[in-house]
């Protein structure tokens, strides 16, 4: 056994090497990005290959290729990156795993840096597949440990949940010594091929290993049930970062509740029910939507038992919970503070770097749609987001990776002058290419501005697999004439020259392209740095 | 009440600040020293020029929560003086502040100055260095997240000695000079705050 100070990405990222690991797939986004820049680093020279993909769903299918070939596979996204692989998600636990596979999502309740809150957790209850969700470090390592272990004997895909608190923490990890790869072995075609014959034996299979997945949580060491004998007035059941907060609040309190800690889902309903019966008063204390609080509520509750948790407005139902949000609802007088009193704390929102390219780009854009109070800029996700602010406000949406084309053409449609949409390179990677050719077929009256900055950028600069003159080929490719593809330079220096072009493209009545190329100052920044270090 | 040692700390800042750094190195000595680390960091979005804060937990005991409840903080320590009023609800009635009077401006509607200074001074126990002044005369105008540890430094659970070393390790790899200002900007916050 050894030490090491891990975030909680990076505990899941050793747990899953040191389970014989040998392929893991990622796109970035947060709070997940940390797991694959770790596999990355700690990779390097090794044995198994972990790579950036260029979407979630091609991560996705990778990793299950990896997992079909009989090799443990991993991969990883933040929430809303399990949107994008969804499809091939809730296939894959009617094919199942051969390998171990597992699925690692990670959930940002309060939206630190997201565009929804939604739990990973409905996911895997939606496909009912086992999910694994980890309070501390420790748990994290040893989960993907255990999941791999679990994935390979029921053969099906293992889901980790996350929430930023914890991936975004760092504390002590206890490391054992690793497990080899495993060696490459066949599976059944008739597994992989879901036709609607194999689908239905697939699928039965899914449904009657249920069972057997609610015994193995009921008894997994990381679930846990302490009844207290002699007190029955207050039951909790904690998951996740609750149950931390749970135990934090009852140190000195005098309170002594009995507690159930679910770690592992589908749902222990024996240990629910045990602790249920024994206590007149539940809490359910859990990081997300009010999954448990639901499932044991019913309709109308538990007859002679108060529930209460988020449903019941005792917690929040929106944002993470807290110390302080769980200390209330355990009924207890908050801590003594101090308070800034009347001092008005401006706020200080994230904004684009001093100098950044995409500044420079929507000058122009905005300078070039001057007069024309139509003009409504469908924004995509990235830097350029942060585009909305003041002194900018420069864009007018933020929905999904991909969705400024698509908005842009249906908006044009419906009569919208001038559309515009705005993407970066490797956003335009992940899911603007196809919602380009649909715009491209149609000659759809709009621009697209594509801000090609030569990087991932505000997940911290990880490599764009559309970027350069790959991005350009791509451009012509999907059938944008040469004419109307046309490059600029976001620089002071050249602002009036594009204001002109993008002028002259605006004008154009049909679909076109503008990409403005500058390298993000981080990623030049940190190519200075490895330059330096060479 | 026991008699474990622990602390519990709010680092403050602007993203790019450098407090990431300074978590570093307290977490690192505290380790070192035989202490349970806890430690919440920022990534993504804030990190762009937004407000972030860091919990950071010691203890000789089991740390539960990655959160620091609010009214439980010992120090709030800040690299920037609005940052250290917008935690302050964070802060033990006893608990102490130790910040930059130095402000970071890059937003339109920042308060007065002079107002902000002085509702930090009143607050007992209070702490404020001109970081910006101090990590010029060091020699790198990029050390005051280091001077502001310096400052701190007296008020840390982990030994003086002990953050110093880790101070070292992690400049060393950016070269003699940078290493040099950093260790002198660490020793004038320290001075500072006496
Ligand atoms: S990280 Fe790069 S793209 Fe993002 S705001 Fe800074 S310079 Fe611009």
């Amino acid at each position: 056994m050894s030490m090491e100070i891990l975030l909680g990405d990076e505990a899941v990222g050793l747990g899953a090497v040191h389970a014989g690991l040998s392929g893991a797939y990622s796109y970035p986004g947060t709070p997940a990005s940390e797991i694959m820049e770790y596999l990355i680093r700690i990779g390097r020279g090794a044995s198994f290959k972990a790579a950036w993909s260029v979407n979630e769903k091609t991560a996705f299918e990778e990793a299950l290729g990896c997992s079909y070939a009989g090799k443990r596979a991993f991969v990883s996204f933040k929430h809303v990156g399990l949107n994008v692989a969804a499809d091939p998600f809730m296939s894959a636990a009617l094919t199942g795993a051969n390998g171990g596979f597992i699925v690692c999502s990670g959930d940002d309740p309060s939206m630190h840096s997201s565009q929804n809150e939604q739990d990973s957790r409905f996911y895997a209850q939606f496909a009912l597949i086992p999910c694994f969700e980890p309070a501390d470090h420790q748990e994290a390592y040893d989960m993907a440990r255990e999941a791999f272990e679990l994935s390979e004997r029921v053969k099906l895909p293992v889901m980790i949940r996350l929430t930023t608190r914890l991936a975004h923490s760092r504390a002590g990890v206890e490391t054992r010594p690793p497990r080899p790869e495993n060696e490459i072995r066949t599976g059944a075609r008739q597994c992989w091929t879901l036709l609607p014959g194999n689908a239905r034996v697939q699928f039965k299979r899914v449904l009657d290993l249920q069972p057997e997945l609610v015994r193995y949580a009921s008894e997994s060491p990381f679930t846990r049930l302490e009844l207290q004998p002699d007190d029955r007035r207050l039951g909790i059941i904690a998951s996740g970062l609750g149950y931390n907060y749970v135990r934090e609040n009852l140190e000195g309190s005098g309170l002594r509740p009995s507690i159930l800690k679910i770690s592992v889902y589908p749902i222990p309903e024996d240990l629910v029910r045990r602790l249920v019966e024994h206590c007149d008063t539940i809490l359910v204390a859990e990081e997300g939507y009010p999954l448990i609080e639901r499932q044991i509520r019913g309709l109308f509750g538990i007859p002679g038992k108060i529930l209460i948790g988020k449903m019941s407005g005792h917690l929040p139902l929106q944002g993470e919970l807290t110390p302080e949000t769980v200390r209330a609802a355990l009924g207890l007088a908050p801590l003594a503070r101090r308070t800034a009193g009347d001092l008005p704390l401006a706020n200080r929102p994230p904004q684009l770097c001093v100098g950044c390219p995409h500044a420079d780009t929507f000058k122009a854009l905005k300078k070039a749609l001057e007069g024309q109070p139509g003009a409504t800029i469908f924004s995509d996700i990235g830097c350029y987001t942060l585009g909305y602010f003041p002194p900018h406000n420069a864009v007018d949406s933020c929905v999904c990776m991909g969705a400024s084309v698509g908005m842009a053409h249906g908006a044009s449609r419906a009569g919208v002058h001038p559309a515009v949409g705005v993407i970066g390179d490797s956003t335009f990677g992940h899911s603007g290419i196809t919602a380009l050719l649909s715009a491209a077929t149609a000659d759809a009256n709009m621009v697209l501005v594509i801000l090609d900055n030569c990087t991932v950028a505000m997940t911290g600069t990880q490599p764009s697999f559309s970027t350069g003159r790959r991005l350009l080929e791509i451009v012509r490719g999907v059938g944008v004439p040469a004419e109307r593809l046309r490059v600029i330079t976001p620089l002071p220096k050249f602002h009036e020259e594009n204001v002109r072009v993008l002028r002259e493209e605006i004008a154009h009545p049909g679909l076109s392209v503008v990409v403005a190329v500058r390298e993000c100052l981080e990623e030049a920044k940190k190519k200075n740095k490895l330059g330096g270090a060479q | 009440m026991s008699d474990t040692r622990k602390q519990d700390i709010i680092l403050a800042g602007v993203g790019g600040q450098g407090i990431l750094s300074i978590a570093f190195v307290i977490d690192s000595a505290a380790l070192k020293e035989g202490f349970h680390v806890k430690q919440a960091e920022v990534h993504g979005m804030a990190q762009r020029g937004g407000a972030v804060t860091s919990h950071l937990r010691l203890s000789e005991a089991r740390i539960w929560s990655d959160l620091i409840p609010r009214g439980g903080a010992d120090l709030i320590l800040s690299v920037e003086p609005l940052e250290a009023l917008r935690y302050l609800d964070y802060l033990k009635p006893d608990g102490r502040i130790v910040t930059s009077s130095a402000p970071f401006i890059n937003i339109p509607d920042y308060p007065d100055q002079a107002d902000l200074l002085r509702r930090i001074k009143v607050l007992p126990g209070s702490v404020v260095v001109d970081s910006d002044a101090l990590a010029k005369e060091a020699g790198s105008g990029r050390a005051q997240n280091t001077v502001m540890l310096g400052a701190a430094a007296r008020y840390l659970l982990p030994r003086e000695e002990t953050l110093r070393e880790f101070v070292r390790v992690l400049f060393e790899r950016r070269g003699e000079k940078i290493l040099e200002a950093n260790l002198k900007a660490f020793e004038l916050g320290r001075q500072a705050s006496a």
